[in-house]
Parts: structure tokens; C-alpha cells; sequence
């Protein structure tokens, strides 16, 4: 099972502020899939290789030419808040 | 017009007898009825379709030779990036986003004559199409149920007419499990068939964008417009494109066929059993040999895919933070704007992902549940390598069930992850699976799964074809 300590301590890695009723809930149903997820434990996997990919693809470089790109308009088009040719964020607390 | 399939749609649009227009005409007419009761669309697009249409047909008049597929209207799941058409990925987070740029899937089509941006669960995470922050779409053969999910916009807009085809994503099923639900064909290609650019990414080893059709002929068509190597994505294939359409007539005679021994048993509703059975046999009569295959480490793919998944998402969601793109809850200080966004605009089931995903990955648990999920995927793909040595095509349901009532599964998310259990091990594997209708259970329609070893998608749509035209199901708009 996951404590409630743990399941804010989560939510705080991944940036996400979450109500305490959300605490309670996500982090009981968080409880339950891990426990269903745990099965995977059960398998001796010693020298078995992990698959991140299904094509096994590594370090997927293209040429280093010049190609079109973004314009700084394009780039900022859908961002919140602007300013000349940035991105505006509030100060880092 | 509105009967036709895709393939006799656009040979009449190829021939002159019917214009773009009159077809993207039609299929609006269609939205604009079907939507209240269906609503597979987050954003209809009329004007878009129309301006398409018309200049499909001034090229025509030009004499310019217009490809198989152009001007048949097209509903586009809403995780794909269509340039000056806002894309929302079914949340809030992205209500107000126009992308810049348009999917390579969507480009591929010429002038695609895109009816509207279809309904689906928040950034493709779920199995109902009930996770769309913009209320659940509806099952055109019962307006009770749900579509399946994510795609589940695009397969009920299919089913409703709402355009002859669409285009979905398959990350753990959700081309093929709406397909099955709402009685139309659905088909994951090859992981690398299809170009990944200008798709919001969910979990990007295992995405795949996958037509959504009336039929598998259409399936066929719309596969060979989309398919290829794009330079764009560097994860797509460069191995050669056949020609689906001329493959499809060649039968099944000699294929080997492995209806799949775990995927039959506990679970699976009797009625889906039977419908899939009788597949079994109308491929068996049809000239093909017909066994039984095993995939050993099936029971591990779910608890599998439910790390591996989750993992990528909450890498790949990072990046929506209120600074770039999408909405912004002010606040004091940038962690504080970051986690007030993040929370605001994310639904229930994103949150649980990031969160499953934060978990696995964080400090202490990562080998326990990551680094070992990934190693149960190198034994499933050992387990198919196992099962096309012997077999062709392997043989299963798509769904463990037929369409299920809205809000029944909502509170449960175990009980919704289920719905995959058939369909999850071809994402892993990165291997192709396509739904085709085989018939009904309790009146609702029910998808046969065919998976194929990679890149052997013209086998697979051979074997769909003897199934389809075996099982009596014929298209038919609802509702």
C-alpha cells in the first residue's frame, strides 16, 4: 500500500498539485494497481535484456544539415505569455 | 451517398459522377444531425471541409490525376496536430492550442477533407471515451453505451456516417477496442509503418496512428495513403509499402491460423467466444490451416503495459507546464504556476498516470517495477517470435466484451484496463492487429483481432477480408 506521505511526495515530484480529496482517492486507486502490478514480480527475469523499444532503435540520429524550422512567430504563437521574442514565466521561488 | 464505402466514394469522385463538394456536403449535414445524440466531434469543421473539397474538384477540373483516397471526407481523432484547427487531446490543458504544423498521417492525404477533430479519452488514456473533458461520446448502436476508447470519437463517427472514415491511435488498443464496440474496422499497423510526427505523444514506443473504416477494403486504401517512411520521424520505417489493395483479393488459402489459448479462456463473454470461433472456422473453410498458438507470458502484458505506459506518459506530459503552450494558472513563483496548472488542467485519469508513472520511475522502485516490466516485454516478444514460426496470423477477440453501459466501469479503473487485455501484447511487440466485425452478441457488434508478425499488415488484411465477408456483417449507418 501507498501512504498518503508518499502519494503527496509523488504528486510533488511530478508537478502536480492535487486537492486532499484527490489525495485520498488517486492515492487509494494508486494503491490497488500497484498491487495488481506487482504480478510482474512473480517472473525470474535475471538475464533477460529489456526492450524499450519494439524496433530496438538506440540513439535515432538524422544528418546534421540545415532543415527548415520554426519561425520565432510560429514558436511563439500558442504560448501564455510573451514578451519581444521570450517566454515569460514568473520568477523561480 | 452516404451508404458507400470510402473506396466506391472516392472512384466516384475519381470518375466525375459525384463532386468533393457534394461529399463533404453530405457528411456535414450528417455531423450536424447525428451530433446531439452522438457527439464523436469536440470540433466540427464544415467551412475546413468544404474549402478542401473545392479544391479537390478544381484540381479535377484542371485534369490533374487526384490519388485513390481524395475527397473523401475524414473525421481526425484530436491527438492529431491539424495546422490552424485547434488541437485539445480531449483536455482542458489544450482547449485553446492551434498547432503550427500538420501530422505527416494527415498531410499524406493531399487535401484531406477533414469533416472535424474527433472525441476521445484525455491524451488517449482510457478505454470509453468517457475521460474527454469535454463530456463522453455515445455508442451509435446504443446510445446507453459507451464507444470503447480512446478512439472512440473517431469510431462512433464512423459508425454514424459522420464522415466514410477516420484516423485513431492505438497505444494499447484504442483503434482496434472502439472499432470492435462500435462494428467497423480497425487496424494498428506495425510500430514505424505510419509516421508519429504531429502526434501529441502518450507513450511513444508504443503509439500508432491506424485507419478506422467501413470496411477492410478501406482499411487497405487508407493504410496505403498513410504508410511510409517520413524523414520527419526518425522512429518511422523505411521498409517498402506494398500495394494493400491488390493483395486483398488473394484468400487465405494455406495460412496458417493460431486462435490464441489464453486469450479465449476467463473473461472473454461467451457470445465474443462464439463470434470468434466462427471466424475460426470460416477461415478454416476458406482453405486456411487452423491450430491452437500460446502466448506463455500473456497474464504479465497488463501489469506490463501499466508501467511501461504510465513511465512514458509522465515523461511525455512534462512537457504541458503552462510556459509554451496551452493554459497557465498564474501564480506566485514558477513550481507553484507549474503544479497549479498541471492540476487544474489534467483530468482524473492523466493524474493517475503521471502519478503510476512518477512512482515507477522514482528512486527505489524503478528496477522493481520499470526496468522489469521492460524485460516481461522482451519475453512477450519472444513469445509472438515463438507463435509466427508456427502461425501466420494469431487469432483472438479484440474485446473481452461487447459495449458496455456509460459510467459503468468509471469508478474502477482495474476493471477498465481489462478492456485491453486482448489487445495490449501487439503494442508491446510493436507488431500489427487489425478488428474486423464478425457478428453480434446480445444485438451489439463484436470485433475479431487478427495480429501478424511486423510489417506483414497485406496478410492480415487478406485473412480480415475472408472474416468479413464470411461473417454476413455489412456496414450500416446508426443509429
Amino acid at each position: 500500500m501507498i501512504s498518503r506521505d508518499e502519494v503527496r511526495h509523488v504528486a510533488e515530484l511530478a508537478r502536480l498539485e492535487l486537492t486532499d480529496e484527490e489525495l485520498e482517492r488517486i492515492g487509494g486507486q494508486l494503491g490497488a494497481i500497484l498491487q495488481s502490478i506487482e504480478k510482474i514480480g512473480e517472473l525470474d527475469l535475471s538475464g533477460v535484456p529489456p526492450t524499450a523499444n519494439p524496433l530496438n532503435l538506440t540513439n535515432v540520429l538524422r544528418p546534421d544539415e540545415p532543415q527548415e524550422e520554426l519561425s520565432v512567430e510560429q514558436a511563439l504563437a500558442n504560448a501564455p505569455e510573451v514578451e519581444g521574442n521570450l517566454f515569460v514565466v514568473p520568477r523561480i521561488d | 451517398m452516404l451508404e458507400l464505402s470510402a473506396f466506391e466514394l472516392a472512384g466516384k469522385i475519381a470518375s466525375g459522377e459525384v463532386s468533393a463538394r457534394e461529399a463533404a456536403e453530405a457528411a456535414s449535414e450528417r455531423v450536424e444531425a447525428a451530433e446531439p445524440e452522438v457527439h464523436a466531434m469536440i470540433t466540427p469543421t464544415p467551412e475546413l471541409a468544404l474549402e478542401r473539397a473545392e479544391r479537390v474538384d478544381e484540381r479535377r477540373a484542371r485534369g490533374e490525376e487526384l490519388a485513390p483516397w481524395e475527397g473523401v471526407p475524414i473525421a481526425v481523432k484530436d491527438v492529431l496536430s491539424t495546422r490552424g484547427v485547434r488541437t485539445t487531446c480531449g483536455s482542458r490543458i489544450l482547449e485553446n492550442f492551434e498547432p503550427v504544423y500538420e501530422a505527416t498521417a494527415l498531410a499524406r492525404l493531399g487535401e484531406p477533407v477533414v469533416v472535424g477533430k474527433a472525441n476521445m479519452d484525455e491524451f488517449a488514456m482510457g478505454s470509453s471515451t468517457e475521460n474527454s473533458a469535454f463530456g463522453p461520446t455515445r455508442n451509435p448502436w446504443d446510445l446507453s453505451r459507451v464507444p470503447g476508447g480512446s478512439s472512440g470519437g473517431s469510431a462512433a463517427a464512423v459508425a454514424a456516417g459522420e464522415g466514410w472514415w477516420a484516423l485513431g491511435t492505438d497505444t494499447g488498443g484504442s483503434v482496434r477496442q472502439p472499432a470492435a464496440l462500435c462494428g467497423i474496422v480497425g487496424l494498428k499497423p506495425t510500430y514505424g509503418r505510419v509516421s508519429r510526427y504531429g502526434l501529441v505523444a502518450f507513450a511513444s514506443s508504443l503509439d500508432q496512428i491506424g485507419p478506422m473504416t467501413r470496411d477492410v477494403r478501406d482499411a487497405a486504401l487508407l493504410l496505403s495513403a498513410i504508410a511510409g517512411r517520413d524523414p520527419r520521424d526518425s522512429t518511422s520505417a523505411s521498409a517498402e509499402v506494398p500495394d494493400y489493395l491488390a493483395e486483398l483479393d488473394r484468400g487465405v488459402e494455406g495460412l496458417r491460423v493460431g486462435i490464441i489459448g489464453e486469450m479465449m479462456g476467463e473473461g472473454i463473454e461467451p457470445g465474443v467466444r462464439e463470434v470468434v470461433e466462427r471466424a475460426a472456422r470460416s477461415l478454416e473453410e476458406a482453405g486456411a490451416e487452423v491450430g491452437e498458438a500460446h502466448l506463455p507470458h500473456q497474464e504479465y502484458a497488463l501489469a506490463a503495459y501499466y508501467i511501461i505506459a504510465p513511465a512514458e506518459v509522465s515523461s511525455n506530459l512534462a512537457r504541458f507546464d503552462g510556459v509554451r503552450y496551452g493554459m497557465r494558472v498564474e501564480a506566485e513563483g514558477v513550481h507553484e504556476m507549474f503544479r497549479r496548472t498541471r492540476g487544474r488542467g489534467f483530468g482524473d485519469e492523466a493524474k493517475r498516470r503521471i502519478m503510476l508513472g512518477t512512482y515507477a520511475l522514482s528512486s527505489g522502485y524503478y528496477e522493481a517495477y520499470y526496468a522489469q516490466a521492460q524485460k516481461v516485454r522482451t519475453r512477450i516478444i519472444e513469445d509472438f517470435r515463438a507463435a509466427f514460426s508456427r502461425f501466420d496470423v494469431l487469432l483472438s477477440p479484440t474485446s473481452p466484451t461487447v459495449a458496455f453501459g456509460l459510467g459503468e466501469k468509471v469508478e474502477d479503473p482495474l476493471a477498465m484496463y481489462a478492456q485491453d487485455i486482448c489487445s495490449i501484447p501487439a503494442n508491446l511487440a510493436g507488431i500489427p492487429a487489425i478488428s474486423v466485425p464478425g457478428g453480434l452478441s446480445e444485438g451489439l457488434p463484436v470485433g475479431v483481432q487478427l495480429m501478424g508478425n511486423h510489417f506483414a499488415e497485406a496478410t492480415l488484411l487478406r485473412a480480415a477480408r475472408t472474416v468479413e465477408e464470411a461473417s454476413g456483417f455489412r456496414f450500416e449507418m446508426r443509429p
